[in-house]
């Protein structure tokens, strides 16, 4: 009779590196609060209570998803539905009704998430469905833009925040324009400057675009988000809009601004680099980024809307599934 | 005015593809014997393959013209098949009932696992990783492929991890024959009654520490048993099911249990010589 | 500043970077073990048919005698790898878990061990076709793991041409250093080999390629290069899977493999450097590969070592000989850590392809919690045969067999890079192994219905 251990039998490789899933997705969490903090010191409290509202939502319907169709596993430990709520959040101007913010964060969820199957089934970004949804349904409250201030004004309430659901909000609130809205139907451009450092009008994720640039490097350098997908955007956005430029000056806004104002720094650091709904290929990362900067800046200028970096995203992640059939590298030794 | 336009711009299309849907039934309309329909409508719609066909419908081709008999189709009922037969006037060849047997007895009451496997649970997986972790190399891993890959519900795991088919519903369609890594099923005729529930390769009693039912190849069954229905080969015993095998002499001797007696209705039957086991929990290893 | 950038060392693209682990056996010179009372020699230790057996029970065997013979072209002869008596030809445990037909020898106690026929074999005069004859029934194998036959190898098939020898010194697994022993303290041995093995293929030049965590293996064979033989030393990155053969070849040469084909069809011969060092050994002495440098590592082993081990000795022997394992040790296995085997019981023979023994203690194996997969393209960038191990995962779930056969499945070579950087825990390679039987048995089924 042996007295040997009770041995383990696992299959190779019997070494791992060690950073998981969950260990990702808070790192790009973390990147996102500078961002954060930034859109709470300028648009108060009323921000706060956005992006609490929408957090809970997203968690709290994955959370009794979860209970409710007795899964094995709780899925929230991936933190997958927090950074959804957030950058949720980000999106929706800071005086959003919290009852439409709180709808937001659940349909992102299912109709984002889990009627695919969960995380890594989901096809579109879940927060850009979200806001997708918003944008059809309630297309007035969501770009009614407040004004920004400093920490002076934080308890200050913005906006349509405590409207009571379904019932039609009041015209009393103070709105301000986005620097996109002043150029698509009022033809005023706003200094690079001020939306770069400062803030404007918009929605939460729009100020301070630096920070969310520094977090794209950040992520970037720890190899975190596919750098590619950023670069294409960029690459794309400057040559189109350049192009047009060139065509009529006046007519047209310079690249600087179409990089710098908007969700377009969100949208092209954040939602676009989404692991899940973007492709799988680096030559497939470069064709989406550089899709998805070329519609951003068709939509903006020709298209009925002032921003259009939503619309590009989904737009290039419904077609993803595509682009990675086509760009299957070449395995090893094959002879094309 | 507007209206009439348009009931008459829609009206028009409508007509149109229609009239092109209509066409297309007349000229692209396949000949077919009209017999197949009503003969795969008869048939039970289970697409198992059992029948050797990839599905019923091209079984039904073969029985309208005369490849096959409808006894082939395990899963009908005899009446299903009966009906069928007299549809088509021909025989209903009926074959013997056919199940999937097992050949192993080794459930965690009395056999034990020499390591722990851990990983992708199903036996398939398990097997390919030094083994799977049992004792005894050849022996029933109890991770359910077989269960999950059944499609009539015809097997299930017991308490003690070693799946049990359901005679009545087995339908003999390999299935769990092809899904087992370590080939332990097999489609015998039901009255194949004297059984080896063993497909240890080793002998001597060493064995006995892995598996307290493995065969030991003691052979006693062999002596035991009239003219040569049993050999011993490779350390197993093997049944001559062309002979009379109708006999339960040849198991009553068996010190282990392994070759058994399959009753109809009380189900394994050891010889009287058989050690007893009544371990109702998971047989361990002891620990000094 | 200068030699810094025109140094860029050779490697292979894309691969990992697991930790090197070398340093608990790296400066341990190769010690002897102590011959076991019993041996177990299995029959079937290698690729290719098991080995006919020329004993029986009870016969006298000597240190170096052969004991069966190949039973075939890709088969090899096999060795007594002690002075002693034939006990019993029965199935015995094999590390794969299988039970093998095996020659059981008890060791003589009062013989001296010494290698019963030590002659000098002379090989400057002999043709080709007997000096590959000589290494298969010199019982030689690839040592660096895969077992596979030498003298297969060596014989060129019509039409190709053997230009360049490979010799593997690059051991990627980490915690193995055996090879890096074998480099340090057997050069003359290699060098012979690597000259006879030049002589059977006809090829032209060789090269010996080395990862730089081995510096010092690579000076002093650099240094010791006789003169009148055409061929380099050369430094590779310190990349998992560079051993790897393809990959190796691509490193040296930038010449890849083409899928399903084998090195000799790039005009290439990969051979591990202690094989060729048993080959040495074997035209300098007449003994065969009856003994092989195996390294003992890990953090569940009391004292790690290299040891040199007849071929044969139970494993519970040379554990006990380096300490005994710990009391938190989980796992054995043989092999490195990225594709050893995990053994199920103690109680089993080292092989001719046993590179190394692993003891991992709980800490290593904490078995973690599986996420889905997210399309972070970390395996991609991993998989050195430029896969989509996250398609062919997902495939690989809902059972889609064929379709993984579309995203060329059967090209993988399981070097376990997928797994390793997979944030989700995915077990990849344990997937792919089944898939790749799966549709194995599928092939050799289709075979056999057409035939």
């Amino acid at each position: 009779m042996k007295t040997a251990p009770k041995l383990l039998l696992t299959s190779s490789p019997f070494l791992k590196q060690q950073e998981d899933t969950p260990a990702v997705m808070r790192q790009v969490i973390y990147s996102l609060i500078p961002a954060l903090i930034a859109a709470i010191y300028f648009f108060g409290i009323s921000a706060l209570l956005v992006i609490f509202i929408t957090t809970l939502a997203t968690v709290g319907t994955e959370r009794v998803f979860n209970i409710s169709t007795k899964q094995k596993t709780n899925s929230l430990k991936d933190y997958s539905a927090l950074l959804t709520g957030l950058l949720l959040a980000m999106t929706l101007p800071p005086g959003f009704p919290l009852w439409m913010a709180f709808l937001g964060g659940v349909i992102a969820i299912v109709l984002g998430k889990l009627i695919f199957g969960g995380i890594g089934s989901n096809i579109f970004n879940p927060a850009l469905v979200g806001r997708a949804f918003l944008q059809s349904s309630f297309p007035v409250a969501i770009t009614t833009w407040s004004p920004f201030s400093d920490f002076s004004g934080f308890l200050e309430i913005r906006g349509y925040t405590f409207t009571i659901p379904f019932v039609k909000a009041g015209t009393d609130a103070t709105t301000a324009a986005t620097p996109l809205a002043h150029f698509k139907f009022d033809g005023i451009t706003t200094d690079t400057a001020n939306i770069f450092f400062g803030s404007s009008a918009g929605s939460l994720g729009e100020t301070m675009a630096f920070l969310i640039l520094l977090a794209g490097i950040y992520l970037t350098v720890r190899n975190y988000i596919n750098w590619r997908i950023p670069a294409g955007v960029f690459i794309a956005v400057i040559l189109f809009a350049s192009g047009l430029q060139l065509i009529d000056a006046d007519k047209f806004a310079p690249p600087m601004f179409h990089l710098f104002s908007g969700g377009l720094m969100l949208g092209a650091i954040f939602m676009a680099t989404d692991p899940v709904s973007s492709p799988i290929t680096h030559k497939g990362c470069w064709i989406f980024g550089l899709g998805v900067g070329f519609l951003v800046v068709l939509i903006r200028t020709f298209g009925g809307l002032p921003e259009g970096v939503m619309y590009a995203i989904l737009l290039m992640n419904a077609v993803t599934p595509l682009i990675n059939r086509v760009t299957q590298p070449r395995i090893y030794g094959e002879v094309k | 005015m507007l209206i009439i336009i348009s009931i008459a711009a829609l009206g028009g299309l409508t007509l149109l593809l229609a009239t092109m849907l209509i066409v297309a039934n007349k000229k692209l309309h396949v000949e077919e014997d009209p017999r197949i329909d009503i003969v795969e409508d008869m048939l039970p719609h289970a697409n198992c393959g059992a029948c050797g066909f990839p599905g019923c419908r091209p079984f039904a081709e073969s029985l309208v013209n005369g490849g096959s008999l409808p006894g082939k189709c395990t899963v009908s009922s005899e009446e299903g098949r009966v009906e069928i037969a007299q549809f088509l006037g021909v025989d209903v060849g009926a074959a013997e009932k056919q199940v999937a047997r097992l050949a192993c007895a080794g459930g965690t009451n009395v056999a034990r696992n020499r390591a722990q496997y851990q990983g992708l649970q199903t036996c398939q997986a398990a097997s390919l990783v030094s083994g799977g972790g049992k004792d005894c190399f050849w022996g029933c891993l109890g991770l359910a492929d077989c269960e999950v890959v059944c499609d009539f519900d015809a097997i299930t795991m017991n308490g003690f991890s070693i799946p049990v088919v359901n005679e009545d519903k087995c339908t003999a369609c390999g299935d769990c024959v092809e899904v087992c890594p370590k080939d332990l099923f097999s489609i015998q005729p039901e009255s194949n009654r004297l059984w080896v529930a063993c497909k240890n390769l080793d002998a001597g009693d060493e064995i006995l520490e892995g598996c307290q039912v493995g065969c030991t190849a003691c052979a006693r069954c062999e002596m035991d048993a009239p003219g040569n229905l049993i050999t011993m080969k490779n350390n197993l015993p093997v049944i001559d099911y062309s002979q009379n095998h109708n006999t339960q002499v040849p198991i009553q001797r068996c010190p282990t249990g392994a070759i058994v007696w399959l009753d109809k209705k009380k189900g394994v039957i050891k010889g009287e010589k058989s050690k007893k086991i009544i371990r109702k929990g998971e047989r361990r290893i002891a620990t000094t | 500043m200068l030699s810094f950038l025109s140094k860029t060392l050779k490697t292979f693209r894309h691969g990992i970077h697991p930790g090197d682990y070398k340093d608990l056996t790296r400066d341990l010179d190769i010690a002897r073990l102590p011959f076991s009372d019993e041996l177990t020699i299995p029959l079937s230790q290698h690729l290719g048919a098991p080995s006919r057996c020329l004993v029986k029970v009870g016969d006298k065997v000597n240190r170096g005698q052969i004991i069966a013979e190949p039973a075939g072209f890709v088969s090899i002869g096999q060795h007594a790898p002690v002075t002693g008596t034939v006990k019993a030809i029965e199935m015995k445990h094999h590390p794969s878990g299988k039970m093998v037909e095996s020659v059981i020898i008890t060791k003589d106690p009062f013989s001296p061990q010494t290698f019963y026929n030590e002659h000098a074999m002379e090989w400057e005069n002999l043709s080709p076709d007997e000096l590959i004859s000589l290494i298969q029934h010199g019982g030689f194998v690839g040592l660096g793991g895969a077992a596979f036959p030498t003298h297969v190898k060596l014989k060129t098939p019509e039409g190709k041409n053997a230009r360049f020898l490979i010799v593997n010194g690059v051991e990627c697994e980490p915690y193995l250093t055996s090879d890096h022993r074998v480099m340090l303290e057997q050069s003359a041995d290699i060098f012979l080999g690597i000259r006879i093995l030049l002589k059977i293929l006809g090829a032209e030049k060789f090269y010996i390629g080395i990862e730089n965590n081995k510096p010092d293996a690579i000076a002093l064979l650099t240094k010791n290069i006789p003169s009148d033989m055409n061929g380099e030393v050369v430094a590779l990155q310190t990349k998992y899977p560079q051993g790897a053969e393809k990959m190796l070849i691509e490193a040296v040469l930038k010449r890849e493999v083409p899928s399903g084909k084998l090195p000799i069809d790039v005009e290439v011969v990969v051979q591990n450097s202690g094989t060729i060092a048993g080959i040495g050994m074997m035209f300098r002495f007449g003994q065969p590969l009856i003994e092989r440098v195996v390294t003992i590592t890990g953090p569940g082993i009391n004292n790690p070592a290299n040891l040199l081990i007849p071929i044969g000795t139970p494993l519970t022997d040379v554990l006990d000989y380096c300490g005994g394992l710990k009391e938190n040790t989980r796992q054995v296995l043989f092999g490195g850590p990225m594709m050893g085997a995990p053994q199920s019981d103690l109680d089993v023979p080292i092989l001719k392809g046993t590179s190394g023994i692993l003891c991992l203690t709980d800490e290593e194996v904490t078995i973690k919690e599986e996420f889905p997969c997210i399309r972070c393209l970390r395996c991609v960038d991993a998989c050195p045969v430029y896969l989509n191990p996250s398609r062919l995962g997902a495939l690989a779930k809902t059972r889609d067999y064929e379709g993984m056969l579309e995203y060329h499945v059967m090209d993988c070579v399981e070097c376990g890079s997928c797994s390793y950087v997979c944030p989700s825990n995915i077990p990849l390679v344990q997937r792919f192994r089944v898939s790749k039987a799966l549709l194995r048995e599928k092939q050799a089924k289709a075979v056999k219905k057409s035939a």
